[in-house]
């Protein structure tokens, strides 16, 4: 433990940035009942578009819901959705891409050529499709963006693994007679956990921006829950008038993705061994 | 052309290069450290200068310092760089790119890596006296093609034309040679040229340089941890170990009469030692290959028709160059690759052919040792898990026996007990493969079949591995099958050699039967291809008639005739390009060879 932050203290200033942004967005995103003035749902006032005040800090919305509280409650729905569809991309194509790279053969040839099927079709329009088709439900949706992503993890996972599995010491264990399963839980994925876990960074930042562009046109995380690409579509007309308001949920998006960046940036640098010559 | 040197440049009894006081650091995890302690150098005009040690000795770092360059993570703190006069330490960047290539070349050891596999080998020639504006781009092309017929390249005029993958190994390090001598340079540093070479393609390459070097005057660096294949080279030896000098003399002064006890201890590690044969009283057939033919995809049979007997206790040694199906062999074994005909019996048992269709105690039975220690053991592995996890999915061991055992091992394989707990970069070479060694252990094997063992290591610590598999041999009554392409190695641990050449057994029996006096001309080649410590050697070897015919021919596997037949001196014409050589016997039992000559008329042959 002690070593861990004995990295996170040697971390260039920029991933440190990125750490305390991502780690406020946590907190805001964990605690977000308490720290919000109204709640999620709460029409706080009669009055639309009202402008920023002392009860109100950035106004309210369409319907006069507080944006504050509305930004708030938004972190926790979009950053949760974002992680969850994540972490089950990342277990789908990071499972399928070891074993394609363990196995090889006709395996590998069937998982990469569906593979490479899904991947051609734009992952827009794809989604689009699915959601008008299926409707815009949350496990749909969870559904639809895990698939497009997990093409993507498939193909990271399947070349890093493809290295190590060439490895003797890979041999070695299939010449134990070590099952499919420790040979990849084992033997792999230590190996290829870094640049696995940089990808999930950036991943993560495209599911978010996805997720958000879905919920700006209407298809991702339906009202009234809070979200950032919504609240944008909601009151993007203010900007016509002057009003910045709805630069600000934007803004909340484009700041957590630089973090996350920032933070990934250093994860490949430090996985790829390059040493800092002074 | 090439002949006439610039003797103009300074007289001959002035040195070329100097250096004084030389102290290089390295940057580590605990910070900078020495690797090279002040070293005092000097070399003059058409002189060579041996650089010898074993990894981690400072070699190639010196003969880089020599170009004024420190690598990435590396500076020279102390000391100065004197090249004909120009301090190098100081000079500019600009300056000293000047020198490198045109004045000073350098020679890596992997010429496959070091030429641009995107160009063709003439263009690369080219780009070296072109860039530095010394001659006209035909001029260069002609001069290179020119160059390539005199160190008798094959097909000199168009070769040039090739692609870096298109040319075998020993003739990219030779190309890589030739363009160190494009800009005809007072200095060539070479970092290793053949060390990753076989000793037929060894030969080629030292008689290219030899030629490079010695009949063209130039000073020379020749970095390498073989004392052997130096002594052909160099004028004076200078012997290193971390980065200090332990002893610096003539050739043959420390050939003869070495000073230090590490310099005798790198003579005695190369010198031949052979192993009295193991005597078995009951012998007991322990693997039998029968009729084996094997290949990958719908390519050639690698391996055509090979059937070897290893008995209970003993060594087999498989020899051959590369490309000959030592290691497809290996992988027949254990079952990686199928075979298309023929089987594999161990105890009397069929084998079945794939993997997966083997039982858990036919694969404990067999364990395998590879070539290079660093790929053969998981990173994020330590050593607790290596050598635990055999024990525990074969044996069921478990807690308290199971750390006592693995710390047994640990003793057995003469390591301390809290490297249980090391990863795989806190260890040596020597120490990464005894913990193979240890994990083949653990499985408590009949059989181990060691790939190149001893290959990537260093020759005193090579010795020292095959001195602990020989002792676990007495003690454990191991059996092995030993894949290598080193002689000496063999020599020193083998009962039994097999001769392997492009997929088929060229000569098979004891070791004393097959190498005293060879009879095979393939084996008297690869023998006679083995450096001797001694000077002069390889001149000798040169005009030999087996190295003349057998030398920079590339190994083609056939399905009719002898394969041999093109590299062989005493070949028939017609008869052996067409006809499957017969097997012969000779006087010793278990002694056969593919020939179209008896043994009689060989032997004659041989003494002539």
């Amino acid at each position: 433990m002690n070593n861990f932050f004995k990295i996170l203290l040697s971390a260039p200033f920029s991933a440190k940035v990125g750490m305390i942004i991502i780690t406020f967005y946590l907190v805001v995103a964990i605690f977000a009942p308490l720290i919000a003035p109204y709640g999620e749902y709460y029409l706080a006032t009669p009055i639309a578009y009202e402008v920023w005040s002392s009860d109100y800090w950035l106004g309210t919305d369409n319907l006069g819901r507080d944006m504050l509280s509305r930004l708030i409650y938004g972190a926790r729905n979009t950053l949760g959705l974002a992680l969850t569809i994540t972490i089950l991309a990342f277990l789908l194509g990071g499972i399928l891409g070891m074993t394609a790279a363990a196995l090889g053969g006709w395996v590998d040839q069937l998982l990469s050529r569906v593979n490479d099927v899904f991947m051609a079709i734009p992952s827009l329009i794809f989604a689009l499709l699915i959601l008008s088709i299926f409707g815009t439900s949350i496990p749909y949706l969870i559904g639809t963006i895990v698939i497009l992503d997990a093409t993507r993890v498939f193909r990271i996972a399947r070349a890093t693994a493809m290295n190590v599995a060439v490895m003797d010491y890979v041999e070695v264990a299939r010449l134990r007679g070590e099952k499919l399963g420790w040979v990849i839980r084992r033997e792999i994925l230590p190996n290829i956990a870094a640049p696995l876990l940089a990808e999930f960074g950036l991943r993560f930042c495209f599911v978010f921006l996805f997720l958000s562009a879905l919920s700006f046109l209407g298809l991702g995380i339906q009202p009234p829950t809070a979200d950032w690409g919504s609240m944008v579509r909601e009151s993007s007309t203010l900007i016509a008038y002057g009003d910045i308001t709805p630069l600000i949920p934007a803004a909340a998006i484009a700041v957590l993705t630089v973090a996350v960046n920032f933070v990934v940036d250093w994860m490949l640098h430090r996985s790829s061994g390059l040493k800092d010559v002074s | 052309m090439l002949v006439d040197r610039k003797d103009n440049s300074g007289s001959e009894s002035e040195p070329l290069l100097q250096m004084k006081g030389l102290r290089i650091e390295g940057l580590s995890e605990s910070g900078w450290q020495e690797i090279v302690c002040g070293i005092n150098l000097e070399l003059k005009r058409g002189e060579i200068l041996g650089l010898i040690g074993e990894s981690g000795a400072g070699k190639s770092t010196i003969g880089l310092a020599a170009m004024g360059y420190a690598r990435d993570g590396c500076r020279i703190f102390e000391g100065e760089i004197i090249f004909d006069g120009i301090e190098l330490r100081s000079a500019s960047e600009s300056q000293k790119r000047q020198l490198r290539g045109t004045r000073i070349a350098y020679v890596a050891q992997s010429a496959a890596a070091a030429f641009n596999p995107a160009h063709r080998l003439l263009d690369q020639y080219v780009e070296g006296p072109v860039a530095h504006g010394m001659l006209s781009l035909e001029r260069a092309k002609e001069k290179g093609r020119a160059l390539y017929r005199s160190l008798d390249l094959p097909d000199p005029d168009n070769i040039g034309e090739r692609w870096p993958h298109q040319v075998s190994g020993g003739q990219l390090q030779r190309m890589m040679v030739a363009m160190a001598m494009s800009c005809e340079p007072d200095l060539i540093i070479f970092d290793e040229p053949t060390t990753a070479l076989d000793v037929t393609t060894q030969i080629e390459v030292l008689k290219t340089i030899k030629e490079i070097v010695v009949d063209r005057n130039v000073a020379a660096i020749y970095v390498t941890h073989d004392l052997a294949v130096v002594a052909q080279m160099a004028d004076h030896l200078m012997v290193l170990r971390h980065g200090k000098l332990v002893e610096v003399n003539s050739t043959g002064q420390i050939l003869k009469s070495p000073q230090q006890e590490y310099t005798r201890n790198l003579l005695g590690a190369r010198s031949r030692d052979e192993k009295t044969p193991t005597q078995i009283p009951n012998p007991q057939t322990l693997l039998s290959i029968d009729s084996v033919t094997a290949g990958y995809g719908k390519g050639p049979d690698i391996l055509q028709d090979i059937s070897i007997l290893v008995e209970r206790g003993q060594t087999v040694a498989v020899v051959g160059e590369s490309g000959s199906g030592k290691s497809t062999l290996a992988r027949v074994i254990t079952g990686l690759l199928p075979t298309r005909s023929g089987g594999v019996s161990f105890q009397g048992e069929l084998l079945p052919a794939a993997l997966n269709q083997r039982q858990k105690q036919q694969l404990q039975k067999v364990q395998m040792i590879y070539q290079l220690p660093d790929v053969a053991l998981n990173p994020r592995q330590r050593v607790r898990d290596v050598i635990g996890r055999p024990l525990s999915f074969y044996l069921g061991l478990k807690g308290k026996e199971k750390e006592s055992r693995i710390k047994e091992l640990l003793r057995q394989i003469e390591l301390p007990e809290n490297f249980i707990d090391r990863f795989p970069d806190e260890l040596s070479g020597g120490e990464k493969q005894r913990i193979c060694i240890a994990r083949a252990l653990a499985a408590e094997p009949e059989l181990i079949i060691c790939d190149e063992v001893t290959s990537a290591l260093d020759s005193i610590v090579a010795k020292a591995i095959l001195n602990l598999l020989q002792r676990l041999q007495n003690e454990l009554g191991l059996t092995y099958l030993f894949i290598s392409h080193d002689l000496d190695t063999v020599a020193s641990i083998a009962d039994q050699v097999v001769v392997l050449y492009a997929g088929r057994i060229a000569e098979q029996g004891p070791k004393s039967a097959v190498f005293q006096p060879p009879f095979h001309p393939y084996t008297r080649l690869l023998l006679s291809s083995v450096p001797e410590m001694r000077q002069g050697w390889l001149e000798e070897t040169l005009s030999s008639r087996e190295t003349q015919a057998g030398i920079a021919r590339e190994v083609k596997i056939t399905e009719k005739g002898c394969p041999f037949v093109e590299r062989c001196p005493v070949s028939i014409e017609d008869t052996c390009a067409h006809a499957r050589p017969p097997i012969q016997t000779t006087a010793s039992s278990g002694h056969t060879f593919a020939c179209q000559h008896s043994a009689k008329v060989l032997l004659e042959e041989s003494e002539q």
